[in-house]
């Protein structure tokens, strides 16, 4: 029998993995896109909402690696959900996850310091390490030169120099991550001899008492070292001898005049700052005038600054309503297509309207929002990648705070415009978790795209005459309404439920860089996958369950509006409508409701049905049977003031079942999403009850 | 040496790091981005409406409020 090599990783597994870590802004995923191509699936981390970017490296002789693209660090001492991630891969403590078997670091070389901090501590666990020098071709601009091989010296790891964008460095990186690299297991640096010894003591601990692994224990160690007592408490409830040893070292400290909050990290920088001494050279001089500093002077300007910010949401949402129409008609007609091969290929039965009025129509609704979430993750990607994103959220956090929001914020906002679902998740970068959480459980109140039909469809019964942009300033309207609503209620969760002490606000502005064309369109195209994998998923079934709710009991021999009215759905309308005719709601509004409760769009297809309109998404027809439709008493049902009253219930409504998975999943809990729909409808049906009773009062009608 | 809180520094003032006072899990990522002791700190410029700050520090560019400024201890040299 040969012999196996069971400490050799790269000999006795086929498959590697590496893990790409690094500094948020250090070029990660350029590297991480041009490692791996177009080989790459997005999932999800056990447990998390935390995006899992995984790609594979295939060489000439088949051997393949996969490549793991962790979440963007400053340091393994977390602090967000995101951030967490990276810990723990790196830690070997995320399930369905190996722990990687060699660590590229990408280092920004045009911020040796900072970059350098977290490769240290993922080298004090012991992992091989690869440097990844990134953006070289700046050190060089910038009259900066780097001496490669010192580096690689004084750090004892393979450093590689290159720039990502151009893909230099990139093939002799894939040969290094194929080759041998070695582990080390050996600490670079020091903390003052007091402390190491002091600190031996709780390796010990942990090593022994706990079954860490040896080589963790020092990073476990130190981090704990620099928590406070409220925090210790927290992490170490039910662990009280690691608690006890940790305060008995703190004190220690004290006595000796040494702070144990900093001397940890204090030490680690004299550190690199010793070995970059030799290997960094700057030319001398006056302080160079950067392209970066000479673009922000306009872009945050006082003036010039709000008109750049606002000029580029105009033109982004302009973009989204205007652009996004012929890709939408496109798909639109693609689905009524299918429809009606579905109806000349199979006999009629139940099983054809399943498949035409259930999910082709269901799904075909949903995935009809694929160019305007296109479109909004282009501009995303564009001004994220070039920097500007950072800029805005510079600008904007003066006034988010005065909701109790911070300038992080705003990216989960932006995005909830398109749709709640990328907002939630963006929210993850914020560190705080009451901010974090206050901030996912107002965005759902950004008018999102799917309001947008039942907007357009109801302004349409409302203003029948008016200009295109009388409609469009009524529509503005609405989406103020929502923003109106999301500061306000941010606001009151900060002041009463979410009460938190400091507001945190530290945000890396980094460099303006040209955006590597590639890497948006990789961007969107994981954005395109998400969103139609839950379109063909739970969009998919719900559409299924409310076509069954519509259809069921049959009463074949009444009226298709009638035998809507025996349905489940229809006798839960009727059962409604004391609840909501206060509001100027009829039970066929009601029937609409309680389908937007899956997702907002479902109540125009409802509508056609209710209304017993053949031709689906065709909104001149509704508008007319909405414009004629009455009370029993002959009154009709949609005034101005219901207008009114319904629009404003779409947006405050938390009505998207998506929306609810994805804050369920964000905060762990159904706590929050219940909270959610609670606190929203309750929000949509007093201010839809006021403004209707306060209509009629005031003689509206 | 005069020692005053970075929040008071005008527009292109320099100072040294003195300290970071203790203010939570706030205090912990300041001095892991690299403000501690003995680091040079300037101010870029202020947001448009007075708040949040643009520190440079080790090169690079940081966006930090006012009242997280206010936990920042330099010392300006006195020429």
């Amino acid at each position: 029998m040969p012999e196996a090599f069971p400490n050799n990783p790269l000999q006795d597994k086929k498959i590697l993995t590496v893990a790409l870590a690094g500094n948020p802004n250090s070029g990660k995923t350029t590297v991480f896109n041009a490692l791996t191509k177009m080989r790459q699936k997005v999932g999800n981390y056990s447990g998390v909402t935390v995006e899992k970017k995984l790609g594979r490296i295939i060489y000439e002789d088949h051997r393949e690696i996969n490549v793991l693209d962790l979440p963007g660090t400053y340091s393994l001492d977390v602090r967000s959900p995101d951030e967490k991630v990276a810990r723990d891969v790196l830690f070997g403590q995320m399930k369905d996850t190996p722990r990687p078997d060699i660590v590229v670091c990408v280092v920004d070389a045009t911020n040796l310091d900072r970059n350098l901090y977290l490769f240290s501590q993922i080298k004090d666990l012991g992992l091989p390490v690869i440097i990844f020098l990134n953006m070289m071709d700046e050190v060089k601009e910038q009259g900066k030169n780097i001496d490669v091989q010192a580096l690689s010296h004084v750090l004892h790891v393979p450093v590689i120099a290159g720039v990502a964008n151009q893909e230099k460095g990139i093939e002799e990186l894939k040969s290094l991550i194929s080759t041998d690299v070695a582990p080390a297991d050996r600490r670079l640096w020091r903390m003052p001899e007091q402390v190491e010894s002091r600190i031996e003591e709780l390796m010990i601990l942990l090593w022994r008492e706990e079954g860490l692994a040896k080589s963790d224990t020092f990073s476990e160690a130190i981090i704990l070292l620099s928590k406070d007592d409220k925090t210790l408490k927290e992490i170490l409830r039910g662990r009280q001898k690691v608690y006890e040893c940790v305060r008995a070292i703190q004190n220690d400290l004290t006595e000796w005049g040494i702070n144990w909050r900093s001397v940890a990290i204090e030490s680690r920088y004299d550190w690199i700052s010793k070995s970059l001494k030799g290997v960094f050279q700057e030319k001398s001089g006056a302080r160079q005038i950067t392209a970066t500093d000479r673009i922000d002077a306009v872009v945050t300007h006082k003036i010039g600054g709000w008109m750049i910010f606002l000029g580029l949401m105009a033109l982004m949402f302009y973009c989204i309503f205007t652009i996004s129409v012929y890709p939408m008609d496109a798909i639109d007609s693609f689905f009524s297509s299918v429809s009606g091969v579905v109806k000349n290929v199979m006999p009629a039965g139940d099983l054809r309207d399943l498949i035409t009025g259930g999910v082709i129509a269901g799904v075909g609704g949903v995935v009809i929002f694929l160019p305007q979430i296109l479109i909004l993750f282009l501009f995303i990607g564009l001004l994220q990648d070039t920097g500007y994103m950072a800029r805005a959220a510079f600008i904007m956090d003066r006034l988010m705070r005065g909701a109790g929001l911070h300038g992080k914020s705003f990216i989960p906002m932006l995005s909830s415009f398109a749709c709640a679902i990328p907002g939630v998740m963006a929210a993850r970068t914020i560190e705080s978790p009451k901010d974090r959480l206050t901030t996912i459980l107002v965005a759902p109140l950004m008018s999102c795209s799917a309001r947008l039909p039942v907007y357009t469809i109801i302004i349409a019964v409302l203003l029948p005459g008016a200009l295109a942009w009388q409609k469009a300033g009524l529509m503005l309207g609405l989406y103020w309404v929502g923003i109106f609503g999301a500061f306000v209620m941010a606001m009151i969760f900060k002041k009463t439920l979410l009460r938190s002490e400091t507001p945190v606000f530290i945000m890396e502005l980094p460099p303006y860089r040209l955006p590597l064309f590639k890497d948006v369109m990789m961007h969107m195209w994981e954005r395109a996958v998400i969103f139609l994998k839950r379109a063909g998923t739970v969009i998919f079934v719900l559409s299924i369950i409310l076509w069954g709710l519509m259809t069921y009991p049959k009463h074949d021999h009444l009226s298709s509006s009638e035998a809507l009215k025996q349905s489940i759905a229809g006798q839960a309308g009727l059962l409604l409508e004391p609840v909501i005719k206060p509001l100027g709601y009829d039970w066929r509004i009601g029937i609409g409701l309680i389908g937007s409760f899956a997702a907002r769009e479902v109540f125009v297809s409802t509508m056609s049905i209710v209304f017993n309109i053949e031709s689906e998404g065709e909104d001149d027809h509704l508008r007319e049977a909405f414009a004629k439709a009455a009370w029993p008493d002959g009154r009709a049902l949609f005034t101005p003031l219901t207008c009114i009253s319904l629009m404003l219930f779409y947006v405050f409504a938390m009505q998207c079942i998506s929306t609810v998975a994805v804050v369920r999943r964000e905060t762990n809990s159904w706590r929050w999403p219940l909270f959610q729909i609670v606190y929203m409808t309750t929000l949509a049906y007093l201010v839809s009850l006021a403004v209707y009773q306060g209509g009629l009062l005031l003689g509206f009608h | 040496m005069s020692k005053i809180p970075l929040s008071q520094l005008v527009v292109g003032q320099k100072g040294i790091v003195e300290e970071v006072l203790e203010h939570g899990f706030l205090s912990q990522r300041l001095l892991e981005m690299g403000i501690i002791r003995g680091t040079p700190i300037e101010i870029i410029r202020f947001a448009p409406m007075g708040d949040p700050i643009d520190i440079k520090i080790r090169g690079y560019h940081l966006s930090l409020r006012r009242d997280e400024a206010l936990g920042i201890i330099v010392s300006l040299s006195d020429q």
